[in-house]
């Protein structure tokens, strides 16, 4: 399986991800650059953590205009799988391929710390290897990272399970306490509608060997290649589609 | 033709910023202030325009890029 790890001017987690899907997953990473649109035939594309055209105006707004997000937006339509961590997640969102929108943490303040997470659902390709209500403890540091969106369709993501990732305390309640930036409803990760898109805040690429601290994070990479090998051995398109 | 834009954050959405600038306010003794958004004030320069046209692209140049809808609520005036 192939990743790609876009490069916008301003990422700084994009090398991490790199380094975990080639020496920690131990499958194939490519690099990507914000002015490419070629996707160079990967079968996943991670969206990393940073701080992309400086979060000028809104955290992902520029970033969502660049070249290479006009392929990612077609990969996505068409099935394609998207991981999107910290500043990706605000790009998916603003480029509309996630609903909501991240705005300033409730506190003012930017957030380093490692959190605890419920896992909400499995029936996604980036979560296929959790147990449902199981507890990864994995990091988070950043200064905007409070989902909302309004009442119709928060109420339609929490039915339709697109919620997968809940701040929760350390036995597993979501509390105001756990809710490190005022996000609603603890809101830490979602999905969209089709499955195939996934945005989190926390850094999944940051916890994924245990001489950093845990390796809950890895978790979630070893899912995607598990959905893929499966989706590959049965022939489907769904999750590893034609390029 | 010159546009400024106002933005605000929309009705009903979390304003962290407005709040403390509110506390703040409070503190300082005004204890008149309440309701207190912090929004965003963009100026653009518009080349070979009529009102009409810059009206429909400011909008655009508004819905597109400058505003996220989700979150935040505009308004413009067009400076001739």
């Amino acid at each position: 399986m192939r990743w790609g790890v876009v490069t916008f001017p301003g990422s700084n987690d994009d090398h991490d991800a790199l380094y975990v899907v080639d020496h920690v997953l131990g499958a194939d990473a490519v690099a990507l650059w914000h002015k490419d649109r070629d996707l160079k035939g990967v079968d996943c594309v991670v969206l990393p953590g940073g701080f992309s055209y400086g979060d000028y105006l809104r955290c992902g707004a520029m970033a969502r205009f660049s070249p290479v997000m006009e392929s990612v937006t077609e990969f996505a339509r068409a099935g394609g799988l998207v991981f999107g961590i910290c500043n990706g997640f605000q790009v998916l969102c603003e480029a509309g391929l996630l609903p909501g929108a991240l705005i300033r943490n409730r506190s003012l303040q930017f957030v380093c710390t490692r959190v605890h997470l419920r896992l909400e659902d499995t029936d996604t390709p980036f979560t296929c290897r959790c147990t449902r209500g199981e507890l990864l403890t994995i990091p988070i540091k950043h200064g905007e990272g409070c989902y909302v969106a309004d009442p119709s369709t928060l109420e339609q993501i929490e039915q339709n399970h697109q919620v997968i990732l809940r701040y929760v305390d350390a036995s597993g309640r979501a509390t105001p306490d756990a809710n490190p930036n005022g996000s609603l409803s603890n809101i830490a990760g979602i999905v969209n509608r089709q499955r195939n898109v996934f945005g989190l805040m926390p850094h999944p690429e940051h916890a994924a060997e245990k001489l950093l601290g845990g390796e809950d994070g890895l978790k979630l990479f070893q899912s995607v290649l598990a959905a893929y090998t499966e989706g590959a051995r049965q022939g489907t398109t769904s999750v590893a589609p034609g390029h | 033709m010159r546009a400024r834009v106002f933005i605000t954050p929309k009705k009903g959405v979390l304003d962290p910023q407005g709040k403390a600038i509110e506390h703040s306010l409070h503190a300082l003794g005004f204890s008149e202030a309440h309701d207190v958004h912090l929004g965003k004030y963009v100026e653009v320069s518009l080349d070979g325009l009529d009102s009409t046209h810059a009206r429909q692209r400011t909008d655009e140049m508004c819905r597109k890029l400058l505003a996220n809808g989700v979150i935040e609520d505009y308004r413009f005036e067009i400076e001739e």
